[in-house]
């Protein structure tokens, strides 16, 4: 009896090599970025650092299923991942962890983390949580109205599921089946809240509840979240409605430069979480594949090394916003 | 030209622009196949249909929010608040996101949305259908906040709202949906969203006011010049923010004497800033200390119809007070 070679999970995917190089090359560059970045606000020269890292799978996984500048994105302030991948550069984000001119999220207006693009219709972004859901909602109904196969992605933590907004938006998406995937990764934390203490069973099935499915998929494993978001915006695409995915992962930084986590949560869980770090995983998926050996591994992290300590250099030596500029652009002209 | 009134005027404005641009669409609670609670957008279904017309669940943080995803999205949409005392769930998606939208990304998204809501005291309308919101809006750079009076000006700056590319929230005063009528041409008449009017030229005093309030003060400024010789100039800001300061100032200027009215709760309110921009950049020329009148400091009108005419300023009292100016 001749023995069939399984195929590797990428395949039955239809991921070529190159697809997985660049999910690998774009969580290795969000992850070297977000490192840079706690080093420029040690160093005092950034005032403020919020991070991606453990969530690399997640939001690159997801994101890889879009189409830079006609889908739309309505990311949170983790979501630096997302923002890489559909097309912001390491610079663009150093531009705005310093506050310089140059920023393109905002001119320096805004803290890190609060993207947007108009170019690649990542949606302006704010602080207060979970208000991008039914804008998100709002911008998928355009789309359907006019008969386009645009979709939208909106994402946030957990805690972004406890307020009234995330129900509106999910109730308002399943009753016109409106082509929006709703995507929550799941990190265990909301500044020092526990999910346990933020979420009342689970979020997924809550999607059942507004008529559309709800999946629960393992946030560190960049092909299942792939696979997910797949389907998703395969549906949202011919028309078929919303979804719901929770991804589920884990914070491995504090909340952000200004939090000390140590008041909440015992070293050893990070370092457990540690052991389950999206990248390594992936690395160990190509590494076993075939795709990728130490030599390869070694030399693209170099590669991006370099990238990004030469973005951090352009973007210290950029000048700062204009204080001018702060009396203008409040009304956009008639 | 036809003579219309307040609640027409709006539906006209609407009807037109819709018309005129595909992208224009209403949303909110019954404004469907009911039309809306007071007919604004009564027949708008038929014509434009359910999605250009799309009753919404009843949630205001929903019908704001989703309203400036799809305006960000090629759409401009009207979303309408059934009543002005029921904004507050959308109070985040107004202040933090439609109105910090352009300035927060140094000028790339714009948010072209209008968000009418009908505001003020009417009997019967009680506690939660009678406030006047204005004040809580009016400090919010990136926000226009209108609130038309007159069935000519509001249908052209409903014309001009949707047109514009900054959220706009239009006030409607809903005593006077049936009250005011005049004759309103179909087309051409425009009122951009930045100038006061001028209603009624005098050199004793200048009144401010709009909605209601200043329906009444300039029959009352009628009486005064008829029985007293009283010139009362009025002027209704009809911008509320940001507020047209030259009209104010210039007309202050030449009367020297300065009286705002307002239905809304007088502390914080509207009338306080207009007495503020007076006081500073016109003292000089100030014969009396500015006065205002307006509602208590309590908190809305009554159900009891005569609770609330206790409560809102009435002809009498506006008489009164412009005497008292005109006389110091």
């Amino acid at each position: 009896m001749a023995i069939e070679k399984t195929r590797a999970r990428h395949e039955s995917l239809g991921l070529g090599e190159q697809d997985l190089l660049k999910l690998y090359r774009h969580m290795l560059v969000a992850r070297r970025v977000d490192e840079r970045s706690w080093i420029l606000n040690r160093q005092g020269k950034a005032a403020f650092v919020i991070s991606c890292q453990g969530q690399e799978a997640a939001q690159i996984g997801a994101a890889y299923n879009l189409r830079p500048g006609y889908d739309y994105l309505y990311p949170y302030y983790r979501d630096s991942g997302m923002t890489l991948l559909l097309g912001q550069t390491p610079r663009d984000q150093f531009l705005s962890i310093l506050g310089k001119g140059e920023d393109p999220n905002s001119g320096g207006r805004q803290m890190p983390g609060h993207f947007s693009s108009r170019e690649l219709n990542i949606v302006t972004a704010s602080a207060p949580v979970g208000v991008q859901y039914p804008q998100a909602t709002g911008t998928a109904l355009a789309f359907k109205m006019r008969g386009e196969d645009g979709v939208v992605m909106a994402s946030g933590g957990e805690a972004s599921t406890s307020g009234g907004d995330w129900h509106e938006a999910m109730n308002f998406a399943g009753i016109h089946d409106l082509p929006v995937i709703f995507l929550i990764e799941n990190n265990v934390y909301a500044i020092s809240v526990p999910s346990k203490l933020q979420v009342a069973g689970s979020i997924a099935k809550r999607a059942e509840g507004y008529g559309f499915p709800g999946v629960e998929v393992d946030g560190n494993d960049v092909l299942a979240v792939y696979e997910a978001a797949r389907d998703a915006v395969g549906r949202a695409r011919r028309g078929d409605g919303p979804t719901l995915i929770e991804a589920k992962t884990y914070r491995i930084t504090a909340h952000s430069s200004d939090d000390d986590d140590r008041r909440y949560r015992e070293r050893e869980e990070i370092e457990e979480w540690r052991l389950k770090d999206p990248i390594i995983r992936f690395e160990k998926y190509l590494f076993d594949n075939g795709l990728l050996d130490e030599e390869g591994k070694e030399a693209m992290d170099r590669e991006i090394k370099a990238e990004v300590a030469e973005a951090s250099e352009y973007a210290e030596n950029a000048p700062f916003a204009d204080p001018e500029d702060v009396l203008t652009g409040v009304y956009a002209e008639a | 030209m036809a003579e219309k009134n307040l609640l027409q005027a709006i539906h006209d404005g609407l009807a037109e622009e819709m018309r005129a641009d595909e992208t224009v669409m209403v949303l909110g609670e019954d404004v469907g196949r009911a039309g809306g609670v007071f007919r604004v957008t009564q027949g708008l279904h038929e014509e434009f249909g359910p999605s250009r017309v799309l009753d919404t669940p009843l949630a205001e943080s929903l019908i704001v929010g989703s309203a400036i995803g799809l305006s960000v999205n090629g759409m401009r949409p009207v979303a309408e608040i059934q009543f002005a005392d029921f904004i507050l769930p959308a109070f985040d998606q107004i202040l933090n996101e439609a109105a910090k939208f352009y300035y927060r990304s140094n000028g790339v998204w714009t948010v072209p949305l209008t968000i009418r809501a009908p505001y003020g005291a009417v009997h019967g309308g009680a506690l939660y259908h009678s406030q006047s919101i204005e004040a809580w809006f009016c400090n919010t750079p990136g926000l226009k906040v209108v609130a038309p009076t007159f069935p000519a000006d509001a249908k052209a700056m409903l014309k001009s709202a949707i047109r514009d590319p900054n959220p706009v929230l239009f006030l409607e005063h809903k005593r006077t949906y049936r009250l005011i009528k005049e004759d309103v041409t179909d087309e051409g008449h425009e009122v951009m969203l930045d100038k006061a009017r001028l209603h009624r030229e005098g050199g004793d005093i200048t009144v401010v006011s709009y909605g209601l309030m200043l329906y009444t003060a300039l029959e009352v400024a009628g009486k005064l010049s008829d029985e007293h010789g009283i010139g009362a100039e009025v002027v209704e800001p009809r911008t509320l923010y940001p507020l047209d300061r030259e009209t104010i100032l210039n007309s202050v200027k030449k009367t020297g004497k300065l009286l705002v009215i307002s239905e809304a709760n007088i502390t914080g309110s509207v009338s306080g800033e207009i007495v503020a921009i007076v006081s500073a950049e016109a003292f000089e020329w100030l014969d009396a200390p500015v006065m205002r009148l307006g509602a208590p400091d309590t908190p809305a009108a009554p159900f009891a119809r005569s609770a609330m005419d206790a409560f809102v300023p009435s002809a009498e009292k506006i008489e009164a007070a412009m005497l008292e100016l005109a006389r110091y």
